[in-house]
């Protein structure tokens, strides 16, 4: 007997693989958000470049951590994949860029430990681990997820430079009245819960401009809406994503604005302040396409979408909170295995059923 | 990719893949014909269905062309001497198949003299009954030439029975690497056309469309000047994409029409042949030559000349190797080595294998082109889903199987998966998803042949049982009846007894 024939491994085919993998698909995606998150720092300075810094060290080592608990022998692999460094960017750009550090590291453990690694790891949570986060933050935490400050472009003299920066962030001191602001869907939720219709209160000295540019209060990903598109816009043209999940999102959400505005616009806001606004655009480029979360076919991923967008807009709508993506993402999440155990693709050769398709007329056998 | 492609790849009707082709400069290489080597090793079975049997002695002399082993069932196909020479034994060789293992084989030593035995040739077959053709096909052992290596005559016999009405030729060679059919349609177009009527007029089909990837232009123009005559042979360009050779989404693009997905081609009127096999058919009818040699594709980063080559059945890839100036660096940086396509080829051991009736190509690939990686935990970022020809749901698939649960991924269609790989080709997690689901087909496979030996044991002890019972029921009432028998005649004895002894009182007192 040959020996070679003793040490080949059998191995199937095919003999040749296309070359992707999941460290470029991961790559590519932070590539993506390099444009709206440099220009978030640029708004917003130091401290919310320390904040981003923390939230993806917190996630890296919270994932090291888990992976060295589990007894994963492969754990600098597994760690550098890129996974949870994609979901402590992706939770960074959700949070108020001058929240304290503390948020940022129980923002990781949320995230990877409870979002993700008791689930098992890569590829089996149920929810979105950056979502799951930026809810439990929110819910526990609602002052400092909720304190908003105005843009101050590095450059304006106002801006806090590193060593100001460094302090805003490690010893969170309450904000000065003058630099805190309410994003837009917060202004007029809290205005319209006063009694103060839409039309006064956006008009009103205080209020919030919808900035086509981003020059506005907001976490990282909604002031650089633009950017989050044209990122969001280069993963689909390389593949990365498909665009029925984004376009089915903003549909969901762009629909019934329109309807509503259309209807009653002192009370419902418009389709550009909706799409424009909270996380809307990271909502539904870069959560709701999360691979491991939604759902396989294009169909199904149609239907996830609409249904983030219109939880989305409810919630801002008629809910207690003024931005809604993250509770959408989350329950569209846990419709997931529902939506793909209804929604397969059509066998070659059978029905939608299942069931072979039959044989024509007059050509049996 | 062309505009109307890219359409359809932002609508998401996108089957398949579109790997790098790698097919030139092989395609482009002159077919170089290889001589006769030393020794031959014809394996038995090269083909699918039952094994050749042999029909020849150790030390016996044979021509070319002789026969050597015949078909033995239903689906099986004969094997003749592809040169002349002695058989040196009949034993077990490492067969073209991934685990190494043995299957029998004749060995043919050649004498060098390369003689034909008398051959029956046929001028006109279109004056041949059609069911002569597929006996005529039967007998020069002709099998499909794109890789499964079914016997054609049986697909032949078949189609004339179900009244078949088009003949779709498959020249969509759309594994990468391999250019055999590329350059036998560029060489032999109209040898090919000539095969086509025959098989037109065999099974009685009314039109034959030979569909040709688009990225074969040349093969296109051969085969268009070669047709241009004949109303009933029309080629037809198909997008290059893999795997467009496999038979169900050929038809579905050159038809539109689905096979359903328990039936055949035969069911919606359709057979698919290989354009190499039409070749092969039309010497066997026309010139009455079975097939021994055929177009090898030699490729890969290691290769040093690729090219195709023409080789007789039997040659061992080794010598094949060597012929077309062997492997770069003496074969350092060797990684994988493959018969057939990449896609759906088999891995084998080592070089000492014989190129047998289906080997399409000798693939020498380096470590870049393997590009072998441990798998990571599935993502399901879907990519398999988009890629599944067949519309199916691999990553759940597997999953499935992973935990055993192959009643669940039976459900999912495990059983209409074709193995093409195009899932695990675009997976990003590198998962072996075929190697899955091979695993798991052989599993049920293992599984159901257990139950067939389950049942066949229940039945035998439970005939038995039966038999036990009835066994002793039969001896029970045997015994009962021979008790009652004695009991009957003990008691005629004694009534026997009691009437002599009142016969001998009557008569004393008759005597009295």
């Amino acid at each position: 007997m040959n020996t070679a024939a003793l040490t080949a491994q059998p191995v199937a085919s095919p003999h040749a693989h296309g070359g992707n993998s999941v460290t470029r698909t991961m790559f590519r995606v932070q590539m993506a958000l390099v444009p709206a998150t440099l220009y978030g720092f640029w708004l917003f300075g130091w401290p919310s470049f320390f904040l981003w810094l923390l939230t993806i060290l917190s996630c890296l080592g919270f994932e090291a951590l888990s992976l060295k608990m589990m007894g994963v022998t492969r754990i600098k692999r597994t760690l550098f994949d890129g996974s949870a460094l994609l979901t402590g960017w992706l939770l960074a750009m959700t949070l108020p860029p001058w929240a304290p550090w503390w948020v940022a590291v129980v923002g990781g453990f949320i995230a990877i430990v409870i979002g993700k690694q008791v689930f098992g790891g890569v590829g089996q949570n149920v929810f979105n681990p950056a979502m799951v986060a930026r809810v439990a933050l929110l819910v526990s935490f609602p002052v400092p997820l909720t304190m908003w400050v105005s843009p101050l472009p590095l450059t304006s003299l106002a801006a806090p430079d590193f060593i100001d920066g460094l302090r805003i962030f490690l010893t969170s001191l309450p904000q000065p009245d003058a630099m805190a602001s309410a994003s837009l869907l917060g202004h007029t939720k809290t205005e319209l819960s006063r009694g103060i219709d839409l039309f006064h209160s956006l008009a009103g000295e205080h209020a919030p401009v919808l900035s086509w540019i981003g020059a506005r209060s907001g976490s990282l990903g909604e002031s650089a809406s633009l950017l989050i598109l044209a990122g969001g816009l280069y993963l689909v043209g390389v593949g990365i994503i498909s665009w029925h999940t984004p376009a089915a999102v903003l549909a969901g959400l762009a629909i019934p604005a329109a309807i509503g505005h259309s209807v009653d616009p002192a009370h419902y806001l418009s389709v550009s302040a909706h799409l424009l606004s909270g996380a809307a655009m990271l909502g539904a480029f870069f959560i709701a396409t999360d691979y491991v979360t939604s759902p396989n076919t294009t169909s199904g991923q149609i239907v996830f979408g609409l249904g983030i967008g219109f939880l989305t807009w409810v919630i801002r709508t008629y809910g207690g909170y003024p931005e809604g993506m993250a509770f959408a993402v989350l329950l569209m999440n846990a419709l997931t295995p529902v939506i793909d155990r209804f929604i397969k693709p059509r066998i070659l050769g059978r029905d939608r059923k299942g069931k072979p398709l039959d044989i024509p007329e007059g050509k049996e056998a | 990719m062309g505009f109307m492609n890219l359409f359809k790849h932002f609508l998401g009707d996108d089957w398949g893949v579109h790997p790098d082709d790698h097919k030139r400069p092989a395609a482009d290489q002159p077919v170089r014909v290889m001589p006769v080597p030393a020794r031959l090793y014809l394996p038995l079975q090269q083909h699918l269905g039952g094994p050749a049997r042999p029909v020849v002695l150790v030390g016996q002399k044979v021509k070319k062309g002789e026969l050597i082993a015949e078909a033995q069932g239903m689906v099986s196909a004969p094997i003749h001497a592809p040169t002349s020479g002695t058989v040196a034994a009949v034993t077990e060789i490492t067969a073209p198949h991934p685990s190494g293992l043995t299957l029998p084989a004749i060995i043919l030593d050649a004498d060098g003299a390369d003689e034909w035995i008398a051959l029956h040739g046929c001028a006109d077959p279109f004056a041949l009954d059609p069911a002569e053709i597929g006996k005529r096909v039967a007998a020069a052992g002709v099998v499909g030439l794109g890789g499964a290596a079914f016997p054609s005559a049986v697909k032949l016999i078949g189609a004339s029975k179900a009244k078949v009405t088009t003949l779709v030729m498959n020249g969509g060679e759309c594994e990468p690497y391999l250019s055999c059919d590329d350059r036998l349609m560029r060489d032999a177009a109209a040898g090919i056309v000539d095969g086509i009527r025959i098989m037109l007029h065999a099974t009685g089909a009314k039109v034959a469309l030979v569909g040709i990837e688009d990225n074969t232009p040349e093969a296109i123009a051969a085969m268009q000047a070669a047709a241009a005559g004949f109303d009933t042979v029309q080629i037809r360009p198909v997008p290059a994409r893999y795997p467009m050779g496999s038979e169900k989404q050929l038809i579905q693009v050159l038809t539109g029409i689905e096979v359903p997905a328990d039936g055949r081609p035969a069911d919606i009127g359709v057979i698919v042949h290989n354009v190499g096999t039409a070749l092969a058919l039309r010497t066997a009818v026309r010139e009455g030559k079975p097939l021994i040699s055929r177009l090898v594709t030699i490729n890969g980063n290691c290769a040093s000349q690729p090219g195709n080559i023409e080789v007789r059945v039997g040659t061992l890839a080794e010598e094949v190797i060597a012929f077309a100036g062997g492997l770069k660096g003496e074969g350092l940086g060797l990684a994988r080595r493959v018969m057939g396509g990449p896609m759906m080829g088999m891995q084998i051991p080592h070089w000492r294998v014989p190129v047998v009736k289906g080997t399409s190509g000798i693939l020498a690939f380096d470590t870049v082109e393997v590009a072998e990686q441990e798998p990571n935990p599935c993502i399901r970022c879907g990519s398999c889903v988009k890629a599944c020809p067949m519309g199916l749901l691999p990553l759940e698939m597997s999953s499935r199987i992973r935990n055993e649960a192959y009643g669940e991924a039976i459900d999912l269609g495990l059983k209409d998966c074709i193995a093409c790989g195009c899932c695990a080709y675009v997976c990003p997690s590198k998962i072996p998803l075929v190697q899955y689901f091979v695993h798991a087909k052989g599993e049920l496979a293992s599984q159901d042949r257990a139950k067939l030996r389950g049942d066949a044991t229940k039945k035998l002890a439970l005939q038995r049982q039966e038999r036990l019972e009835r066994e002793a029921r039969e001896k029970a009432e045997a015994n009962a009846k021979r008790k009652a028998e004695r009991e009957a005649a003990a008691k005629a004895k004694a009534a026997a007894e009691a009437a002599a002894a009142s016969a001998a009182i009557s008569a004393g007192q008759g005597a009295v």
